[in-house]
């Protein structure tokens, strides 16, 4: 048995991307993911990561830009933001993409200001669905270090940028029980990144180069082409870990869905309460379950389902909102669900924004009106001590 | 300062390796081009550059045509510095202290839309060289004003004449504490070569600023790109100087044999300004390179 430690989620995180071996790391503080990069420096400092740079930065668009020009140098590399400062890279993040680049960025979720806001929610990462990258979402410290090793593995081999996301604060800031992989377990899944997309002396290329709308056109279709490998390779990686490490990820992970009535579906840390919360439902006799898709993109359309097609009712715990239309993961559930020949209910629910922490109490509140049929919920006392 | 009357400047010979390809889609009579041309030709082969958006972005080549004979990473307009910044500390990590990191920016991605990632580069003292080529506009688009453009100048949007002076981004720059600040231009290949020559040689962050003649965007003959540059020079618009970490050093003085404003009316980019107001900005041009020239 390996022993656990307690340690924070971001610096769980930070000790993943220290046992990846990472080359080149762009620093620039933003809260909630502050720690992260404070851990990484402290590592450096001490040696561990020799010979790994950490460039500390003026700002997040320097740090993507400096993890692009890195990428492109044949490095490793590794970077970490949040909020405003997600958003404030969004050109680069494209470009990241566009040019495949196997760039490794941890998030922790923020809302987005204006007015300010500190707290947790997560409408950077999922305003940034549609640049390209890989998104990882994790529901714990151990998860937070846990995907780092998978997102590099997927990223280069894939010749995709990845995303790790996990909630401000909820994760970033709460201490753990964490059990560290051993550095030959990662070494062993995680071999050194070895593509040819990289800038070569004696081979000069242009990466980058204005291209003609046929070649602009089949770089988009490859990437898409390639996400949909990375759906079907994700349970070899998943597996391969598992084994290393004595885990059970899964693609899609699901609690309680062999006889469901009631899906609970949501994205990183509030798939644990919901969990809770499920198991108390039960007590009353309301079957439900709990779904978290562990990546929003590639988005597993087959496996959510395969595991949603026979429910009742669908609960979409949003914590992101487009603004005119509703919770954006409410849109990738019932576009993945149209066409099914019997459509469960599915029941939009914003159940928070910008620190509101849906409680197991607000959970059950949201399932008893969708239960009566309600398509759009919003929690009417949002911050509310009551108990389930 | 200026050195003393018998100092020289050593002739350099011109290597005649050729990195950069004929045949690029520049505009005929464009400075940057042959600029780059010179540029590589000091560097070497163990270059790597980094170009953000700028009328380099095309000169390059479409893909799948590519006009250099070393490795080129095209990035977004304000990444040019942070990009070749983590470029070399990538070479760095895998052992790699030799290879050359050169952002080739225009005035645009330098003074204004890169000016932080710039700033960050040459604060943290990075190992590299970043060369603006001026053309004192976005050219790119079609000429519109930068905060390089100098006072009076025309542009898409600055139809009446530009208000303001030129950033001076060459005290800027040596304030960043950099180990090298350099200005040359195309039409004196040998102090070009000798100041290249010199930045490849030392460590820290190095910048050179080109003066770039645009035959499209400053409106003269495209055969005239050399006699502009040398006009610009010899008139005293533009001083070829070089800051070596301690000082200030002229390394041409002008002749003064033609005038700023020779120099203005040659280009239809000042054509609408009266005799009186190009003779001030011919004065605010000298009190520039005076301001500049009294840190010697
Ligand atoms: S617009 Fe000017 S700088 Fe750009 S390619 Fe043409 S001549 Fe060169």
């Amino acid at each position: 048995m390996v022993e656990k430690q307690l340690m924070l989620g971001s610096e769980a995180l930070a000790l993943g991307v220290k046992l990846c071996r990472p080359q080149v790391i762009a620093a620039y503080p933003i809260t909630p993911q502050t720690h992260i990069v404070e851990c990484l420096a402290q590592m450096v400092e001490k040696g561990e990561l020799s010979p790994c740079r950490l460039v500390t930065v003026e700002s997040e668009l320097s740090s993507i830009s400096l993890v692009l020009g890195a990428s492109a140098g044949g490095a490793r590399v590794f970077t970490a933001t949040a909020s405003q400062g997600l958003a404030l890279m969004h050109e680069i993040l494209h470009w990241v993409a566009g040019m495949r680049f196997p760039v490794v960025l941890a998030n922790a979720n923020r809302a987005l200001g204006g007015p300010w806001i500190l707290y947790m929610d997560q409408a950077d990462s999922l305003s940034q669905r549609d640049t390209g990258w890989i998104q990882l979402y994790c529901a714990s410290a151990q998860e937070a270090l846990d995907m780092v090793p998978m997102a590099y593995r997927i990223a280069e081999t894939h010749l995709l940028p990845v995303m790790v996301i996990m909630d401000g604060f909820w994760i970033s800031h709460t201490m753990e029980p964490v059990e560290a992989p051993s550095q030959e377990a990662i070494d062993a899944f995680l071999p050194p990144r070895c593509d040819e997309l990289k800038l070569d002396l004696d081979n000069p290329q242009a990466l980058g180069a204005p291209s003609p709308s046929d070649t602009f056109y089949q770089i988009k279709r490859e990437i898409q082409e390639e996400m949909e490998r990375v759906l079907e390779a994700f349970p070899q990686y998943a597996q391969e870990y598992n084994q290393l490490t004595s885990r059970s990820y899964r693609l899609v992970e699901h609690w309680f869905m062999e006889d469901a009535q009631i899906a609970l579906v949501g994205l990183g840390g509030i798939t644990g309460t919901a969990r809770y919360t499920a198991q108390r439902l039960r007590e009353k006799g309301i079957k439900a379950g709990v779904v978290f898709p562990r990546s929003l993109r590639p988005f597993p359309g087959q496996e959510m389902r395969r595991l949603l097609k026979e429910v009742e009712l669908v609960l979409v715990m949003n914590r992101a909102l487009s603004p005119g239309m509703g919770g954006q993961l409410t849109q990738e559930i019932q576009s993945t669900l149209y066409g099914l020949p019997r459509v469960p209910q599915v029941t939009d629910w914003m159940a928070g924004l910008g620190g509101i922490d849906p409680t197991p109490w607000a959970i059950g509140e949201a399932v008893n009106r969708a239960l009566k049929g309600e398509r759009k919920i919003w929690t009417d006392r949002p911050i509310g001590a009551k108990r389930l | 300062m200026d050195r003393p009357s018998n100092w020289r400047q050593e002739a350099v010979e011109i290597p005649r390796e050729e990195l950069l390809r004929p045949g690029h889609p520049a505009c005929p009579g464009c400075g940057a081009a042959p600029s780059m041309r010179l540029a590589l030709k000091a560097l070497g082969p163990k270059t790597m550059v980094v170009i953000p958006a700028s009328c380099w972005s095309v000169i390059a080549g479409a893909h799948p045509n590519f006009s250099l004979e070393v490795p080129l990473l095209h990035t977004p307009f304000l990444s040019g510095a942070a990009a070749a910044a983590g470029l070399k500390a990538a070479l760095e990590a895998q052992g790699d202290r030799e290879t050359l990191v050169m952002a080739w920016a225009g005035d645009g991605g330098t003074y204004d839309i890169g000016f932080q990632g710039l700033s960050g580069a040459a604060e943290r003292r990075t190992d590299m060289l970043y060369v603006c080529y001026d053309n004192e506009a976005y050219m790119n688009t079609g000429g519109q004003r930068s905060s390089a453009t100098p006072v009076g100048t025309r542009t898409g949007t600055t139809p009446g004449g530009k208000p303001e002076e030129k950033k001076d981004l060459l005290n800027i720059m040596v304030a960043h504490g950099v180990s090298y600040v350099a200005t040359a231009t195309l039409a004196y290949p040998q102090d070009f070569l000798t100041k290249f020559k010199k930045a490849r040689e030392k460590r820290g962050f190095r910048f050179i600023h080109l003066l770039s003649p645009c035959p499209t965007g400053w409106g003269f003959p495209e055969e005239k790109t050399v006699t502009i540059a040398r006009m610009a020079v010899e008139s005293g618009a533009y001083r070829l100087m070089e800051w070596d970490g301690e000082e200030w050093y002229t390394t041409r003085q002008p002749s003064f044999r033609v005038k700023v404003e020779d120099y203005l009316q040659a280009q239809t980019r000042f054509a609408h300004l009266t005799g009186q107001e190009l003779q001030e900005i011919a004065k605010q041009t000298a009190a520039y390179w005076e301001k500049v020239s009294r840190k010697e």
